[in-house]
């Protein structure tokens, strides 16, 4: 499904900021792998998910999604291919258009916008039964600003935007890291449910180890721009959180468990 | 009174004509969340090439399509400048403003004006049809149709799935870059749809005061500012996109009309007027900073 090699990516080179961001990264996903993301501040999570989706360019390496080289492609023509949602839950939705007309902008990912009407009368019922699964009441405010919902609507509706039509991979980039520990429940649950029910081929980075290990089939876990430790299976299902701290530790020496990671 | 009727019909008649540049500032400025200063030079760009073309002999509804084609090729060339070259948008505009100044002076053979004493109008067209008609009602009742045309394009065209992707490219370029939308498509769309109607604008406004000169373009940007904000602030940002297109014009016609006002004063000349439109814009823009202001310190004083 999606085939990650040898990928490196060095932010700002020749400069005193000069930041290896990835190393060579190799990655290969099954279709249907739930895949979760864990690592250190700078380990190359965010980095690795935004490669893929093309937000900056790569400087070597190559990536393969669904049989097609999108190595080189620019962001808005692999969208067709990926579902995303983001850490800010500002970032997936556009505050000062309808629920329903962001709808409309997510349900047309990767097709040609030309100059028919921009929402028809089968979409608004659609957006509706699918937003009455949320069960946050949003059905019925179809015409509201998306800026009047609170950070955990709208990232639950971003996350049924990604799935409106449905994406070859799903990138979830620490998206309930900005929500409360009940609102993010809610959204990882909705997560899974959506990942089960289309058979999502997904790639969720998370700082909660807890989540990393409950969720999902696989868990990778990057240090420095590499991937240092890959478990899925009966392996994953019997981790603990003491288990991956101490490998963070082993690898890092202790320095990877910082105050975030110790809370989560 | 009757003098000071007049006056007001034809500040309104102005209102209405220019309210078309209005509308085209709209799309950059709320739309886009872009200050697109182009617009000083294409405003100019359609007066200069509307008249030229008359002059020439060529039909003055046909004249102002091609200045209508040159408005949008100028907004491509912002465009251009600032999604391919990374020029800041700003700066883009002011270098497209700054080029239209030679162009039309080229236009106009090197002449800064271009009168239209005896040639064909599209109002004179309509005084011909109706003679009983004033100056002012016939480039009232032009602006008219011709404002209600673009209101209604542009309800359409926000409405459609490529405007819906404009419209969410200035709200949140990023969110509709990973849905699959060219940004830098849509910013040019938007320029050239933008100074497009900037130049019809012009086209029709010197055909109404049957001159066009390469100094008519200057402070339009601030024009189309104060009409838009006056609109805001009259009206509100509420109900659909018609009643928030229409509040743009209104405030343009507002704006003419408190012009007209304020020159009744003798104090004031009408080379005060830009100083006057930038007070109005500076105060406009400011009033919600104002407001927050006032609320936060009454609900302070209510707090002890």
């Amino acid at each position: 499904m999606l085939k990650v090699t040898g990928v490196y990516k060095t932010f700002n080179p020749g400069t005193i900021n000069e930041k290896k961001a990835l190393n060579g990264v190799d990655l290969s996903l099954a279709p249907g792998d739930f895949v979760t993301v864990i690592g250190g501040n700078g380990a190359g999570k965010s980095t690795i998910m935004n490669m893929i989706a093309g937000v900056y360019p790569i400087d070597e390496g190559q990536i393969i999604l669904d049989g097609q080289d999108i190595s080189r492609l620019p962001e808005y023509k692999r969208a067709k291919l990926l579902g995303r949602v983001f850490q800010d839950p500002m970032m997936g939705t556009a505050a000062g258009m309808e629920i329903q007309e962001n709808m409309a902008l997510a349900y047309r990912r990767g097709k040609p916008r030309g100059l028919s009407w921009g929402i028809t009368k089968a979409e608004k019922k659609l957006f509706r039964e699918a937003l009455r699964t949320l069960d946050l009441g949003l059905e019925d405010r179809m015409t509201s600003k998306v800026g009047l919902l609170s950070g955990g609507q709208r990232q639950a509706l971003t996350l049924l935007m990604a799935t409106l039509q449905r994406p070859q991979l799903l990138l979830l980039d620490e998206h309930t890291a900005a929500l409360d520990p009940k609102t993010a429940k809610k959204v990882l649950d909705l997560t899974e449910e959506l990942v089960s029910r289309d058979n999502l081929t997904t790639l969720m980075v998370t700082h909660n180890m807890k989540d990393a290990i409950h969720v999902g089939n696989r868990l990778i876990m990057m240090h420095e721009g590499r991937i240092i430790y890959d478990v899925s299976g009966e392996e994953k299902k019997n981790l603990q959180v003491k288990d991956l701290l101490a490998k963070f530790e082993q690898v890092s020496g202790g320095e990877f468990a910082n105050d975030r990671m110790l809370l989560a | 009174m009757s003098s000071f009727f007049l006056a007001i019909m034809g500040a309104v008649s102005q209102g209405v004509l220019w309210s078309v540049m209005a509308l085209g500032v709209y799309i950059t400025f709320r739309l886009l969340d872009i200050a697109d200063l182009s617009v000083d030079g294409t405003f100019a760009l359609g007066g200069v090439t509307t008249a030229v073309l008359i002059v020439k002999g060529m039909n003055p509804i046909l004249a102002l399509v091609i200045a209508t084609l040159a408005g949008m090729l100028a907004g491509l060339v912002t465009g251009l400048l600032h999604t391919k070259l990374g020029i800041p948008a700003i700066l883009a505009g002011i270098l497209t403003m700054i080029s239209c100044y030679s162009i039309n002076l080229r236009i106009a053979g090197g002449a800064s004006n271009t009168p239209l004493l005896k040639a064909d109008t599209v109002m004179s067209f309509l005084n011909d049809l109706f003679p009983a008609l004033s100056k002012t009602a016939t480039s009232l009742i032009i602006g008219l149709i011709l404002t209600a045309a673009v209101v209604a394009f542009l309800y359409w065209f926000f409405g459609t799935e490529m405007g819906s992707a404009l419209r969410a490219t200035g709200n949140n370029e990023r969110m509709i870059r990973a849905l699959g939308v060219n940004t830098d498509t849509m910013k040019n769309i938007g320029l050239v749809i933008s100074n497009g109607f900037v130049a019809l604008s012009g086209g029709v406004v010197a055909q109404s005061q049957k001159y066009a000169d390469v100094g008519m373009g200057t402070g339009t940007i601030v024009i189309g500012l104060a009409s838009i904000v006056i609109g805001e602030v009259i009206f509100g940002n509420r109900f659909n996109f018609a009643y928030v297109l229409c509040s743009v014009v209104m405030g343009s016609v507002l704006y003419r009309i408190i012009i007209a006002i304020v020159l009744r004063f003798n104090f004031f000349t009408t080379g005060d007027l830009k100083l006057l439109t930038a007070i109005i814009v500076a105060f406009a823009l400011s009033v919600p900073i104002i407001k927050n202001k006032v609320l936060q310190k009454s609900a302070g004083r209510k707090g002890r």
